[in-house]
Order: structure tokens, then sequence, then C-alpha cells
């Protein structure tokens, strides 16, 4: 045991804690917010805890029940899934306090059956999806894989469905009928894997043997992971989904559930990529794609939502380009500044969800023609939004442009001017797309005189969207750690070229 | 031909005939069928995996996931069908 968190291995408090308080949340539903909120905090708690330890020890496994793999079942913390698990901490802690502030805590005495439906079914969902991540970033076995991704589908879908509309409810049936067919996918594929060989936890999968069956596996678990991730052209679900949820769902389902197959992809790909040089080039394909795609529907979109969540699939999209980075000379810089941009699109793209719902809340639409009109009560949202559209199209000081700016330098020391000409037109792109509704804001005749009164109050969501908006700017100052942590222990492809191509997994082993 | 070939290529044949009709269909109860059809076909795969030869016992690990994927399909369908369900409830008060 190398370290504990109030006596507890953070890794079983980022477990169990959020699964404890989802059925918790279910067995008491009048104290639900509480005690959701409670599990976040558990979990910031675990995150910090595994943080500190991974910093300063390495990489920790830890064999449960004692087995070893590849009979037992090993949870594994590096760099890596340290990096994702306190993103979806800070950002989980972030949507809480918001969905506070839409839902309130208990009940009161003017309750509309909104805030009573989204106090009380939202914050069991989310722990368990909460649950679900964690596990997902500290699980070594391909077919926890499965089981994690098919707890972090099946909650996913249920908050889409929360917003209760017809829209939502539709969007949720078809998310949740596609993302069967991708866990279907990852499923065939891990046998696949199984078969080639012999063993589900990573540390036993190998480059160099069973090179065709591992490669025609890789692909279909790829395949899988792809339309969870929503990966052009396998988005078409996501949209509706994303923009009919409510705010604080919207968040989670874009900021986090769309990076946890993306980190699996980036795993078993930095483990099993095959010596070719065509898929790379289909990844360069998918990913410019996503980015001419995605952005056109942002430009032509009329609601506000639907370009937040258009955005998203372009931003994946410029994520993926990294893939097309495999088997050049720096693509493990090219790789730190694709995580690095999953870290700088969830927190920004958190927050511009959160500031489209207290705008729509605010304004009772979503219509970006009619955001010119702004009532006083809508301006810290607004000025959410536009803080993170800043960090989204790249700009510095934000986490975005340290992203973009690492992308950028591994392509071009590796030369791959294609790539270099797509990031550069996404950047384009995006301040395109992002001037339609930032441009309105900045619209000198957008004060209505007819509210000067105390309507201008602040809300609680508008400070966490704002607060993670500026989180989200700043963040490219203080890159220097997170850079850092992300390479201990990460298997990253400069070092795969090499012998040592398998992360060691059993440094640092308890017991 | 050995018994698994035949349960892996039925499995292909079902994943393909599930893969079209989940594309052709607008209906979400289709959809859900197809998603039924496509599983069972990637149950077969699976189980055809296992084969080790006649005389020698199956591996078991492939037939673990194939519980498990049984299990996740019974639990997505019934929310699928709880969704469905829900849209028709809505859409009746809409009528109305």
């Amino acid at each position: 045991m190398t370290s504990e968190f109030l006596g507890l291995d953070p890794k079983t408090v980022l477990l169990m804690g959020p699964l404890l308080a989802g059925t918790l949340c279910l067995l008491v539903p009048r104290i639900s917010a509480l005690v959701g909120l409670l599990g976040t905090i558990t979990s910031v708690g675990g995150a910090v805890g595994l943080l500190a330890a991974v910093a300063n020890d390495g990489p920790i496994t830890t064999q449960l029940a004692g087995w070893t793999p590849p009979l037992g079942i090993a949870l594994y913390a590096d760099g890596l899934s340290v990096f994702m698990i306190a993103m979806t901490a800070l950002i989980g802690a972030a949507v809480g306090l918001f969905s506070v502030g839409a839902w309130g805590m208990f009940a009161t005495a003017n309750d509309t059956a909104t805030r009573l439906s989204g106090r009380t079914y939202f914050w069991p969902l989310w722990m368990m999806l909460l649950a679900g991540l964690n596990a997902l970033y500290l699980t070594t076995d391909i077919f926890n894989l499965f089981v994690t991704l098919e707890i972090i589908g099946l909650t996913a879908v249920a908050l889409t469905a929360l917003a209760g509309s017809r829209t939502s409810l539709h969007a949720a049936l078809r998310y949740l009928i596609m993302g069967l067919v991708g866990s279907l996918l990852i499923l065939l594929g891990v046998d696949y894997l199984y078969s080639a060989f012999g063993r589900v936890d990573m540390s036993g999968l190998h480059v160099g043997e069973a090179p065709v069956p591992a490669t025609i596996a890789l692909l279909i678990v790829l395949a899988g992971l792809a339309i969870k991730a929503a990966v052009f052209p396998l988005h078409f679900w996501m949209p509706d989904a994303h923009s009919s949820a409510t705010a604080p769902a919207s968040a989670i389902l874009s900021a986090l559930v769309v990076k946890a197959a993306l980190y699996m992809a980036m795993r078993l790909w930095l483990i099993l990529a095959p010596d070719t040089q065509a898929l790379p080039v289909l990844f360069g394909m998918m990913g410019a794609g996503a980015i001419l795609f995605g952005s056109f529907q942002a430009f032509r979109t009329r609601r506000l939502k639907m370009l937040v969540a258009y955005s998203t699939v372009a931003q994946v999209g410029l994520i993926t380009l990294v893939f097309a980075t495999t088997g050049t000379i720096d693509a493990e810089t090219a790789w730190r500044g694709a995580v690095y941009l999953m870290l700088a699109h969830a927190i920004a793209k958190a927050a511009m969800f959160l500031a489209a719902g207290r705008l729509i809340d605010e304004l009772g639409h979503d219509r970006i023609a009619g955001l010119r009109r702004l009532p006083n009560s809508a301006k810290p949202a607004a000025f959410a939004f536009g803080i993170a559209a800043v960090s989204l199209i790249g700009l510095p000081p934000s986490a975005g442009f340290v992203g973009k700016w690492l992308l950028l330098e591994g392509m071009i020391t590796g030369q791959i001017w294609v790539l270099v000409a797509v990031v550069m037109l996404s950047t384009v792109l995006s301040t395109a797309y992002m001037m339609r509704v930032v441009g309105r804001f900045l619209r000198r005749e957008a004060t209505p005189t007819d509210q000067s009164d105390a309507s201008g109050y602040w809300r609680l969501g508008d400070g966490v969207a704002i607060g993670l908006a500026l989180g989200a700017l700043f963040l490219g100052l203080g890159s220097a750690q997170p850079l850092a942590l992300i390479e201990i222990g990460m298997p990253m492809p400069a070092a795969a070229l090499t012998e040592t191509a398998v992360p060691e997994l059993t440094d640092g082993a308890d017991s | 031909m050995t018994p698994d070939i035949i349960y892996a290529f039925t499995g292909i044949g079902l994943i393909g005939m599930g893969l079209y009709r989940l594309a052709v269909s607008t209906q979400a109860l289709w959809q859900i069928v197809a998603v039924n059809v496509i599983s069972v076909g990637v149950g077969s795969i699976l189980i055809a995996s296992a084969y080790r030869g006649s005389g020698t016992a199956a591996d078991p690990v492939p037939q673990a996931f194939v519980l498990t994927g049984i299990v996740v399909l019974v639990a997505t369908t019934a929310a699928a069908l709880c969704l469905v369900r829900r849209i028709d409830e809505l859409a009746d008060t809409d009528d109305i």
C-alpha cells in the first residue's frame, strides 16, 4: 500500500464512493442531492490522493484479492489515467454545483416538477456514471473495458432522457441503440483479442506476436469505440443527444463520456498499433472529415446547443488526428498535445454547455438569431460562453492553445504538412462558428433598457460556468505539471518503437 | 466443415442481416429487434471461437463473455423498450 486517503486506498474511494452514493441516492431520494454532492466530494478526494501517490511513487498496480493477471484482475493507475480521473473529478464537482444551483438541494415550497425530477434522478445516474468512468480509467482488463463502457453507456442514455421531452427521448433511444451496436463490436473485438493472445489483461497484449488477427481485432474494437466517441462518420447520433439533454447532463456527456471512449482507443492503439501506413491515413481522413463536417453544421445550425454539440464533433476530429501521427519521429509530442486537448476541450465544453443552459433559462429560447437582446441576468452566462470559446478556438494563453501547439509541433517535426494544414483550418473554422454567437454578444445594441432593475443578480450556475471557463483559459499558463503528469508510466509511441513496447504493469505493485 | 465454422458463418450472416435491418428501418421496435439479432450473431461467433476441436472441452472464457453479453443485452433491451413506451405515451397525450 503506497498511499492512503483517510485510511483507504484512493482507488477504492474512487470506485466504491460513487457506487455507494448512487445506491443511497436511489434508496433515500429525498436527500439525493446531498448524498450525490458528498459522493462527488469523495471522488475529488480520491482523485487528489491518487494524484499525489502517482506523482510521488510512479504507476501503482493493485491486484484485486491478490490474484495476479492473467487469472486475476488488476487496477492500474499511471499518469494518464490519473490525469483523466482528476479531470473527471474536477468537472464532476463543477457540474454538481451547477445542478444544485439549477434544481436545488432539498424540497422547497415553490418546487416545480422539473426541479424535483432533476434533483431526484440526476444524482443517482451521475454517481453510477462517475463510478463507471473511474473504473474505466483504472482498468487494465479489456473485458472490463466492455463492462465499464456499458455502465457508462446506460447511465449516459438515462441522463439524456432525463430532460423528458420527446426530442430528448428519441435522441436517447437512438443513442442507446447505436451505443449497443458499438458495445457489440467491442465485445466481438475483445473476443478476437483473446483468441489472438490468450489473455485479456493489457500487459499480455504485444505488438509483435499474432499481428494480423490482433490488427483485425483492434480495428473492430476501435470501430466500436468510434461510435461511442462520436468520431466522424459515426457521430450521427450525438448532436441530437447532446443538445436535447438538460444542461448538466449535456456538459457531462460532451466533456466526459465522449472522452472515456477516446481514452480507451488511445490506450489500445498505443499498445497494439500495427506497423502500417494505411491506418494513420484513414484516421487522418476521419479527423479531417469531422472537422469539416462538424464546423459546417455548427455554422449552419440555428440553435445554440446544436452549435455547441457540432463543435464537439469537430473537436473530437481534431483529437483523432493524433492517431494519424503514428510512426512519425515526434509523435510523442503530438500525443501529449492530444491528451492536453482532451482536458482543454472537456473543461471549455462543460463551461460552454452550462453557460448555454443558463442563457436558455434566462432567454427562454436557444435561437442564435435571438442572442442579440440579452437581459442583464443572462450576461454572466454570455461572458462565460465567450471565455470558453477562447479556449475552444485555441487562443493563447488557454489550455486549448497549449494542446494545439504541441499537436502542431509534433506534426511539423514529423513533416505531415497535410495534417498541419487541417489543424490550422480547424482553428479558422472554429473561430468562424464561435463568432456567430460571441459576435452577437459583443454588439452594442444588445442591451435592452427595460430590465435595468435587480434582475441582474448572479446565480450559482453563472459562477460555476465562469469558473470553469477561466480555468480553461488559464490552464495554458500552468501546463507544465499536468504535462509532466501524463508522462508517468505512459506508453508513448517513441518508446513503443523500441523493445519495451508494453507498459510495465507490475511496477509498484502492492503486497 | 467443423461445427465452429458453421457457427461462425451463421454469426456473420446474422450480424449482416441485423445491420441491414437497422440501417433501413425507421421504426424503433424494428431497430431494437435488429440489434438483438446482431447480438445473437456476435454471440454465435464468440461461442465458435471457444471451440477447441471435438473431444476437448470448450474454452470457458469466451462463454463467460457471451453470458455477460446476454445480461447486458437484456438490460439494454429493457431500457430501450421503456423509452419506446414513454415516447408512445407522450405521443398519445399530444394527440389529445
